[in-house]
């Protein structure tokens, strides 16, 4: 076991304003940041405000910038940086800060609420559904979602251009539109729903450039980009840009209708 | 309510912005980053521009662009009256004798279209020459930004049209790799270093193709059920594949389409003499 | 007076874990007005650390398992204490629950004929864990948070507004329930965010806070778990049930030390992983107790014929109950021959090719790798026992969840006890939650339905009582300046964890519990000085020192209760009593305040907070016993119980 003592900043303020605070903190062996943040609240600033629940990357809670990347507290290792370098935690830069490293994620919640639920198929009660499990893979991908919003942070959309929060739902809940329009048994369509168009139309998708930055960070190493975000692009252009797909499936329809 | 699940207030007086915004963590630097995050968007733009410098300068040259059996990615196929004659080659007249500008500026529109709507490539040039956003978590220098909503970026959606031109365009250079098993004879089953090249070439150039983003989602990426199409599953898996190293093998097909027309330039203006193998 | 914002619901549910959230979804469905209040943010709940699956008989891979089956096991599980109404009521009811969130967009891995898949368990007779990787938890509550937001979408659409009949405060803790007379009127807490005080007035509470395990230095559970509703069921008047069952789950991650704790799934085994010690010995072989011996593998070679023929061979005694498994860990430890950070190896390197691995133990994989830097494709894990679950909680009605002696009161999940008896199947906590959180929140929806006309209001001396409580800590100076300096409530807390670890741990032995109490009084006094710095606004030393009170109140239920209670069975192993005694078999011990009108203070390290009384449970219902063997019967009932 080796310790050193390691120099930190730590940002520390609320929405009235505040800066970048100097602390000295011993470090141990096999620690990581969410450990050094815990010690400096016992030792040195029981109020510094941080959000942290399971401490092994399995909630999402303890979201903040390191060295201004976006990153879990609990998941960067100290062993990463060079013991003589300052190491400096912010909280997400996207969102309205509360207090020290906590912000106001609100947002992500609001958009949640605006991205019609699962449509379960009619005539098929609990206990059958079935789905093979190829059908499901895609989908159970961006299950693994642990909404820690560091797809939301980064994305630049939002982060740099408050403006566009009104109209931009985020990688998180576009990968969402796209995991129900995957879902083997989502009804959507049936019932009216034309998922791949309303996520143009409603979420905001045309404002991606998918420039990948919400792959970059997922912790959980969701291909956002690619699995999700450009997917539902390709289905946006299939309903919105490509009249050859639109005509087949207008044809499709009425002659199954007839 | 504690962190609601209301939409946040934003400050009235400050309704746009970015990361120095009101309501946000007072730190005024635009990022904190302290790795080299400028690399890889530098790289990228300075890549690219060496390709655009070398492939303006080569197309609009409009000579030494044949030197049999080989014909230069650029002007393949050749479709105006004032192309060099080539043998049995991809030299079709539809374009008349009007057409004055190097015959090249007629097809490379179609591979040129292909790549700027790829979806690497968007991502790879927004980047690097737009710095929208110039690394994760860097702010970016723009004051407004509507990415691929409005024109002209929302005709990005045309990709997969592009897409089935790059089909063509690519069947036409394995033609003309097909063409390099001949001599300067045109005596077919040779081949020299230049065929490698060509065999090379075209390998990158289909994988390039084929893991496109567009093609991932029309063979398969489209159905909801995967179970029902066993065949486009397996399609689809494969082009997945592929699709994850689409970077790559855009950056390499990149190159190595450029080394093949400066093969052809090379032999051709005499420079370099293709080694016959046999 | 305080001033303080009160709100009119029909149902609070406490807790946005699994159980709060399915007794919400339930109350909300059945018309009540439902608010639930949850520490952390929506969908951050400790049930996402659920790795391993859903237990429920749907039968899906191997079709001889039924509820009766289900039964037996988790009876066979809880050493015979459990509250068998519930566990029938529990292994009945499962799949259902589990059907149910399919319809509500969850994927389950599916079977070869597209069904749900199922898994093998610790514990269970078939595989019968429904289950999505080893993230299942994760799926439960993203599932369950979803569905919720369906409901508000569907009342948006009804009323403009998405939060007309059920409405998530986030971030907010209770530190009261409210009375008017016997019954609930309400609660009260506080915001994290901003430090507001808050009540939710409601004739209909549901406790569903979980576990306890911060009390303990080395456990798998977040800072959540600081026993809040067990507390406020204590404080409010309802008795507590066989406290001393703290299960210790076998495999937490014993390096590097900032992880200590940290779960490592159970499916580790199920998929074929092995215990070894520093010998390289398959240990367990030896750790097979009687009651077990004919149901366990005698040879490596039958134990590893067992995962691909589990009909003609019986499993690894790896798969044995995690009480068991703990136990063998810490006397191999004990015994020298344990691991360099003082744990045993888990391995699956040597077990399933790395791909394998990596497609089935997804979030293992990535723990080890980038929070140990272990490569478990290519080295075994080193793993130690934790504390991982509380079996003891409110006492409850089995059928309606209600809280016993406190009209108006309900609990359901972990906070409740019961149901898993001495000792909890892996697997069998999601269905728990599931199953009775349904339950709690349609009988809370029904009782509130029933006094919409005279609602029970708090009076203002309760409300100002609890402000008065929550803000003490802010002055702990100048009030008792007599009494000592201000403490540090991150130093109390933990001293306590490491007394409760030492003390009251996995082995129990009468002094040490002793010690344990009389520490505990120390504590207790010295919590009253806990000081904070700063303001209101997320101060987490604040919030700190205001969960010390239910740390310490639950830390010394389950002290008096393992004091008491002179054998061992399940989670609860005393060196000095060390076999199960039959006579206990039927013996619940209930905690109850000891002065319920809040002297709160009592500092005699003797008598404490807490009075224990002893009662006999019902017996279990002949044809239910009628699922067992008679030879399996004589091992746990006393003779008389068996004639009766």
């Amino acid at each position: 076991m080796s310790s050193y003592e390691a120099r930190f900043k730590v940002w520390r303020g609320d929405v009235g304003g505040g800066g970048l605070e100097d602390f000295a903190v011993e470090v141990n062996d096999g620690e990581v940041v969410l450990d050094i943040i815990h010690r400096l609240q016992a030792t040195q600033v029981p109020d510094l405000a941080v959000r942290w629940n399971c401490k092994a990357g399995k909630c999402g809670s303890c979201s903040a910038e390191i060295n201004g990347r976006p990153r879990l507290l609990c998941m960067t290792r100290m062993s990463v940086f060079d013991r003589d370098e300052t190491i400096t935690v912010t909280p997400l830069r996207a969102f309205p800060v509360i207090r020290d490293l906590v912000t106001d994620v609100g947002f992500n919640y609001a958009k949640a609420r605006q991205v019609p639920a699962f449509v379960p198929p009619e005539g098929l009660g609990p206990g059958e559904y079935r789905m093979m499990q190829e059908d499901v893979d895609r989908s159970q991908e961006f299950r693994k979602c642990i909404e820690c919003f560091l797809c939301q942070d980064t994305c630049h959309v939002v982060r740099d251009h408050e403006e566009n929060k009104q109209a931009f739902a985020g990688p998180r809940f576009l990968m969402r539109v796209a995991e129900l329009d995957m879902h083997p048994l989502d009804a959507a369509e049936e019932n009216g729903l034309d998922r791949g168009r309303t996520a143009q139309d409603e979420h905001g998708l045309g404002y991606c450039n998918i420039t990948k930055c919400c792959t970059e960070v997922c912790p959980e190493g969701i291909r956002i980009t690619d699995n999700a975000l450009i997917p539902l692009k390709e289905r946006a252009v299939d309903r919105k840009y490509d009249p050859l797909v639109w005509l087949g499936s207008k044809i499709r329809r009425r002659s199954s209708a007839g | 309510m504690a962190t609601g699940t209301e939409p946040p207030a934003t400050e009235p007086r400050r309704r746009s912005g970015g990361v120095t915004a009101g309501t946000r963590a007072a730190i005024d630097a635009p990022h904190l980053r302290t790795d080299r995050w400028w690399l890889a968007p530098a790289a990228t733009a300075a890549g690219l521009l060496a390709f655009v410098v070398y492939s303006t300068w080569r197309a609009l040259s409009n000579a030494d662009y044949y030197a049999a059996p080989y014909v230069s990615p650029f002007y393949s196929p050749c479709l105006a009256e004032n192309c060099v004659p080539m043998r049995a080659g991809p030299n079709w007249e539809l374009f008349g004798s009007w057409w004055v500008l190097s015959p090249a500026v007629i097809i490379l529109i179609f591979p040129l279209g292909f790549r700027l709507t790829c979806y690497y490539y968007r991502k790879a040039y927004y980047r690097g020459f737009w710095a929208s956003p110039p690394a994760c978590a860097v702010a970016e220098p723009h004051r407004k930004y509507t990415g691929e909503t409005r024109f002209p970026l929302i005709l990005q959606n045309v990709h997969r049209y592009f897409f089935y031109a790059a089909i063509v365009v690519a069947g036409i250079l394995t033609y003309d790799t097909v063409l390099a098993f001949r001599d300067e004879h045109y005596d077919w089953g040779h081949m020299g270093l230049g065929t490698l090249v060509f065999l090379v070439n075209i390998v990158l150039i289909w994988a390039y193709t084929i893991s496109c983003h567009s093609c991932r989602h029309i063979v398969g990426g489209k159905l909801k059920h995967f179970s029902r199409h066993p065949v486009r599953y397996r399609m689809w898996q494969w082009v997945g594949r592929l699709n994850a190293r689409h970077m790559q093998l855009a950056w390499a097909s990149l190159l190595s389409v450029a080394l093949v027309d400066l093969y052809v330039y090379l032999v051709a203006t005499g420079a370099f003499d293709d080694p016959r193998f046999f | 007076m305080t001033v303080v914002d009160r709100q009119e619901w029909d149902v609070v549910v406490v807790g946005a874990g699994g159980a709060g959230l399915r007794a919400a979804i339930e109350a909300r469905e059945r018309g009540a007005r439902t608010a639930v209040i949850c520490k952390s943010l929506f969908g951050k709940a400790h049930t996402v650390m659920a790795e391993g699956g859903i237990a429920a008989a749907m039968g899906n891979v191997n079709a001889g398992d039924d509820w009766r089956v289900h039964f037996r096991d988790t009876l066979r599980g809880g050493k015979f204490l459990n509250q068998w109404r519930m566990a029938e009521l529990h292994a009945q009811e499962a799949p259902q629950r589990v059907w149910e969130l399919e319809t509500w967009g969850a994927l389950f891995d599916r079977t070869k004929d597209g069904r749900i898949s199922q898994r093998n368990f610790g514990g269970h007779e078939y595989p019968r864990l429904a289950h999505v990787g080893d993230r299942t938890g994760l799926e439960l509550i993203r599932t369950l948070q979803q569905k919720i937001v369906a409901l508000q979408q569907e009342d948006f659409r009804e009323t403009g507004d998405y939060e007309a009949r059920l409405k998530v405060f986030q971030e907010c803790t209770v530190t009261r329930v409210l009375k008017e007379g016997d019954r609930v009127a309400g609660v009260f807490g506080y915001e994290r965010e901003t430090g507001r005080f808050f009540v939710l007035e409601a004739p209909a509470v549901v406790l569903a806070t979980g576990g306890i395990g911060k009390s303990f230095k080395v456990t798998s559970n977040s800072w959540e778990y600081t026993g809040d509703g067990h507390a406020l069921a204590l404080l409010a008047g309802a008795p507590l049930l066989n406290m001393e069952f703290v299960q210790f789950h076998p495999t937490g991650m014993v390096w590097p030390p900032s992880v200590k704790g940290i779960l490592v799934t159970e499916s580790v085994r199920g998929d074929g992983g092995v215990l070894r010690n520093s010998e390289g010995k398959r240990f367990m072989f030896d750790y097979v107790p009687d009651v077990f011996k004919d149901k366990y593998a005698e040879s490596e070679e039958e134990g590893d014929r067992w995962y691909d023929d589990p009909d003609h061979n019986r499993r690894p005694p790896e798969l044995l109950p995690r009480d068991e498994v703990a136990r063998a860990i810490n006397a191999e430890v004990k015994a020298g021959r344990g691991s360099p950070h003082g744990g045993v190896f888990l391995d699956v390197s040597t077990r399933m090719p790395a791909e394998v691995i990596r497609r089935r133990l997804p979030s293992m994989y990535h723990q080890f790798k980038e929070l140990a830097d272990v490569d478990i494709t290519a080295e075994p894990m080193e793993v130690g026992p934790t504390c991982h679950y509380v079996m003891g909680g409110i006492a409850v009605d089995s059928d309606s969840a209600a809280a016993r002696g406190v009209p108006g009161l309900f609990a359901a999940g972990e906070v409740a006890g019961g149901m898993h008896g001495s000792n909890r199947l892996g697997g069998n906590s999601l269905s728990d939650l599931l199953v009775f959180g349904r339950r709690a929140g349609l009988y809370a929806a029904e009782y509130a339905a029933g006094r919409t006309a005279a609602r029970p209001r708090a009076d203002d001396a309760q409300v100002d009582a609890a402000a008065a409580e929550a803000l003490r800590p802010f002055s702990a100076e100048s009030e008792a300046p007599a009494e000592g300096p201000p403490e540090n409530p991150y130093a109390l807390h933990q001293e306590l964890q490491q007394a409760m670890n030492d003390l009251v741990g996995i082995i129990r032995r009468e002094p040490e519990m002793k010690q344990a109490l009389e520490k505990l009084a120390e504590l207790r006094l010295r919590a009253r000085r806990a000081g904070v710095e700063g303001h209101r606004q997320f101060n987490p030393g604040w919030h700190l020192a205001l969960d010390l009170r239910n740390m310490l109140l639950v830390s010394e239920c389950v002290a008096r209760s393992a004091l008491e209670r002179t054998e061992s069975r399940g989670g609860h192993t005393r060196e000095d009593h060390s076999v199960m005694d039959r006579a206990w078999r039927n013996v619940n011990l209930l905690c109850e305040l000891t002065d319920p009108t809040g002297g709160l203070a009592a500092t005699d390290p003797v008598r404490g907070q807490i009075t224990l009384t002893r009662e006999r449970t019902e017996p279990i219902r002949p044809d239910l016993l009628a699922l067992f063997e008679k030879e399996e019967l004589v091992k746990y009932l006393t003779e008389e119980e068996l004639d009766a």
